[in-house]
């Protein structure tokens, strides 16, 4: 068999496992499935972390899986495994990719502007360093299973009816679907340009193959200078010429166009032939990595991190929010995973950095209380896997007691048995702890027509209630609820209490 | 030009000026009676009664003590006069469990498996043809039916678990105080010639108790929590809604507070008793005292016996009591 026949049996496989893993990240599917493995093998994601906790957390360890094979053969990561560069190259195959060999040449030099993806790195590490992880919104992997969550699958939900049950929305999906819709069509105009101009994970594995032992080597005297092997090159590393190292993803397109044999893959060819570093300027990174650090300096000290603003609602298990921002890499698969679509990716709730991290939206679901799935499945401990107990606490996490998300309050203008003396207490009924936080007093007043009546009007008890939110998700004052959770207790930061405990 | 092409060209646009014109008439919406705001009455969907031919007389009430709940249930129906009264062979038959909540069912707030399986155990004896189990719970479903054990239990017994889905659900005819029309979980409730409900025994914060009765919440779909307004008089309609062949209350555990979800171990009580019928309101009346409370002061009770719908005062129905085993 071909080997780049090999290489695209691969890549399908990849795309495969990827699409499974993301269909099966779902309550009812899981049984224990690695869901986030590609996450854990992301070596940006390992990386980013471990610049902003000092820590390499669980399953990131994996990465070395990546980075060990990276160091010895540069890219093959981005030509052998990554399903969303697999996916761009699908797409410009689809698009015909020019069908003249001439125009398949010209698509596949190296063009200057292939530079910004290490200067979008720098940007990012720029950022790490004051704690503040953003190579999320462009890595490969995070952006494409944040696109099957918020925009794909929303759509086979409610096409085929038979994802969830009741089908889930997403609260973004128009705009991840739209940012997919334009990275893919990118593909259409220049094949994998997402992957050489924009990829922060490829411009790592571009600085970490400087190290790799074998390459592509050009025989320059077998070489007659026909460019062919230019026509597939998936990376765009100019292997008629110097074979730039950073660029090649061992794509073996080349080594397969070439009619005379000129080109081989060699264990440590002669290095006149190729370009070691990434063609990228070093005080312009330099100048990203200086961008990257202001702008995430500026936005943390504008966002009050230490604040707990009403709207900005983490899932149960999501450290203090300075120490959450160092970890989320906006992946969604807590997202992905929620049972009751109460989490939705974050537009402005948790300001510019927290774009796209989990935020609960008690309209739309409420925190399912024996659930702690969204900890199970995050990669990076943004959000802490808890047991159920731990959770709630009771057994031995009696003593420090539950975890709460925010408080409820009651909108007592909109509250049917507080303003419009009409029964209801809907919130009552569902409230899932025991006792229950929201309790009623029987109390009498007169209506309008001057009758007596009697009505049992809620309270909250602050000491009680977890935050769920499903009062809120089930009051019949659907549009804005009469009660509605707020962060305020939330026991992931000492300062978001609310009682004197 | 030559004739031919112009009778072509002519044709051709001739047939696309007609064709246009044509589909626009044929749906021309002239007193624009389409675009009327508010929801259409068209396509109701009306529910037949349930119950087994036969059964308005005879045995009406059973009562089987016990901690077994297979047992109890085979010794409430022999005291019923067996469930081939109920299910002929080749029914479609539908189970109503109460699985609102995603919490196990020693918590109290749900039916229990063991109880649900015995009577679908009895119902594939009598030759039913198909089981179904339907709800509609307030939490999310899938947890629902994995962690209250109902999925379990269709899988044990071959019953079918109809889900909820947004298109299982038609707007139907009740004709009650409160529920004129609603749009009810129809799937099940078309395919199915009886109707079996099992409720747990349960405290209610708004209506006292959650019973044989309140359990039917759980075929509506719809905004049903503006039924809380009216909670009495919108039971009542339920009991209206559904006829069913015959109604189970397990009251071998009780929820006796933090109803109806309860949360607590210590919310739950023993109550080693079972109670069938076919008459609702009477099984209801039963599960009252159950719950130390009084039936008599019950309102949706005492409007459903003002109803003609049942019988809130048991005890003048033909009822029997036993231990099982």
């Amino acid at each position: 068999m071909r080997i780049t026949v090999t290489r695209i049996i691969c890549q399908s496989f990849f795309v495969g496992l990827a699409v499974f893993l993301a269909a099966v990240t779902q309550f009812g599917y899981l049984r224990g499935y690695p869901v986030s493995l590609f996450l854990q093998l992301d070596p940006l994601v390992a990386l980013a972390t471990a610049a902003t906790t000092h820590r390499v957390y669980r399953g990131l360890i994996w990465a070395l899986a990546i980075i060990a094979p990276g160091l010895l053969l540069g890219r093959f990561f981005c030509g052998w495994i990554c399903p969303f560069g697999a996916l761009q190259q699908f797409v410009a195959w689809l698009g015909g990719g020019g069908r003249r060999t001439a125009e398949r040449i010209r698509r596949n030099l190296p063009r200057p502007q292939f530079a910004t993806k290490y200067y979008l790195l720098a940007g990012m590490a720029g950022a790490a360093l004051v704690g503040s992880l953003q190579v999320g919104l462009l890595d490969p992997l995070c952006t494409l299973f944040r696109s099957f969550t918020l925009a794909v699958l929303p759509l086979a939900d409610s096409a085929s009816g038979h994802l969830h049950v009741r089908p889930h929305v997403q609260q973004s999906a128009w705009l991840v679907g739209a940012l997919l819709f334009f990275v893919l069509s990118l593909s259409l105009a220049f094949p994998r340009h997402f992957c050489r101009a924009w990829c922060p994970l490829g411009a790592l594995l571009g600085l970490l193959a400087r190290f790799s032992l074998w390459r592509i080597h050009r025989d320059p005297d077998a070489c007659v200078h026909c460019d062919l092997c230019v026509a597939n090159c998936q990376g765009a590393a100019d292997p008629h010429a110097r074979l730039r190292k950073a660029e090649c993803f061992l794509c073996m397109e080349c080594v397969q166009r070439c009619p005379h044999g000129a080109l081989s893959l060699r264990f440590l060819p002669e290095p006149d032939g190729e370009v070691t570093y990434p063609q990228a300027d070093g005080r312009r990174a330099a100048l990203a990595a200086l961008a990257g650090l202001l702008l995430a300096g500026w936005t943390r000290r504008s966002a009050h991190v230490d604040d707990p603003r009403p709207a900005l609602i983490r899932p149960p298990g999501a450290l203090a929010e300075s120490a959450f921002l160092e970890r989320c890499i906006k992946c969604e698969q807590c997202v992905r995973v929620c049972p009751t679509n109460v989490l939705q990716p974050a537009l402005s709730e948790a300001g510019l950095e927290g774009l796209w991290t989990p935020v609960l939206k008690m309209r739309v679901g409420y925190c399912e209380l024996n659930c702690t799935l969204c900890g199970q499945v995050c990669p990076t401990g943004a959000i802490a896997p808890l047991s159920v107990a731990q959770k709630l606490g009771t057994g031995p996490y009696a003593e420090q007691g539950p975890v709460r998300t925010g408080t409820a309050f009651y909108d007592r203008g909109r509250c049917l048995p507080w303003a419009m003396d009409t029964p209801c207490v809907v919130c009552e009924e569902v409230c899932p702890t025991s006792p229950k936080a929201i309790y009623t007093r029987r109390e009498q007043t007169v209506n309008r027509r001057g009758e007596p009546v009697w009505l049992q009007r809620p309270y909250v008890d602050p000491d009680r209630c977890i935050g769920c939110g499903i009062c809120q998700h089930e009051c019949p004052v659907k549009d804005r609820a009469a009660i509605r959770v707020t962060a305020i207790g939330e026991t992931r930061s000492p300062g978001s209490g609310l009682l004197l405990r | 030009m030559d004739r031919r092409r112009f009778l072509g060209e002519l044709g051709r646009t001739g047939a696309a000026l007609l064709g246009i014109s044509a589909a626009a008439v044929a749906r021309h919406d002239r007193h624009g009676t389409s675009a009327r705001p508010g929801q259409p009455e068209a396509g109701l969907v009306h529910l037949h009664s349930f119950r087994a031919p036969g059964t308005d007389s005879g045995p009406q009430l059973a009562i089987a003590h016990g901690a077994d709940p297979a047992r109890m249930v085979a010794t409430a129906l022999g005291m019923l006069g067996g469930i081939e009264r109920f299910v002929r062979p080749g029914d479609v038959v539908l189970l109503k469990p109460n699985a609102a909540f995603d919490r196990p069912a020693a918590l109290g707030a749900t039916t229990r498996p063991e109880t649900l399986l015995a009577v679908a155990t009895h119902c594939r004896r009598a030759g039913a043809a198909q089981l179904l189990i339907a709800e509609n719970p307030i939490n999310h479903p899938e947890g629902c039916f994995a962690r209250t054990g109902i999925q379990a239990v269709a899988a044990a017994c071959g019953a079918r678990l109809v889900w909820p889905r947004p298109n299982a659900f038609t707007r139907a005819h009740i004709g009650g105080e409160v529920l004129s029309t609603w749009p009810v979980f129809s799937e099940p409730l078309q395919r199915a010639d009886k109707v079996i409900g099992i409720a747990p025994c349960k405290d209610h914060n708004l209506c006292s108790v959650s019973l044989c009765m309140k359990n039917w919440y759980g075929l509506l779909g719809g905004r049903r929590n503006q039924l809380h307004q009216q909670i009495h008089r919108a039971i009542a309609d339920l009991a209206q809604m559904i006829q069913p062949t015959l109604v189970f209350l397990d009251g071998t555990r009780l929820l006796v507070r933090n109803g109806p979800t309860g949360g607590s171990l210590a919310d739950v009580a023993a109550g080693d008793t079972l109670v069938a019928g076919t008459d609702m309101v009477a099984v209801d009346a039963v599960g009252c005292e159950l719950l130390g409370r009084d039936p008599g002061r019950l309102e949706y009770l005492q409007r459903a016996t003002t109803r003609g719908l049942g019988n809130a005062r048991w005890r003048e129905s033909s009822w029997r009591e036993e231990w099982a085993g």
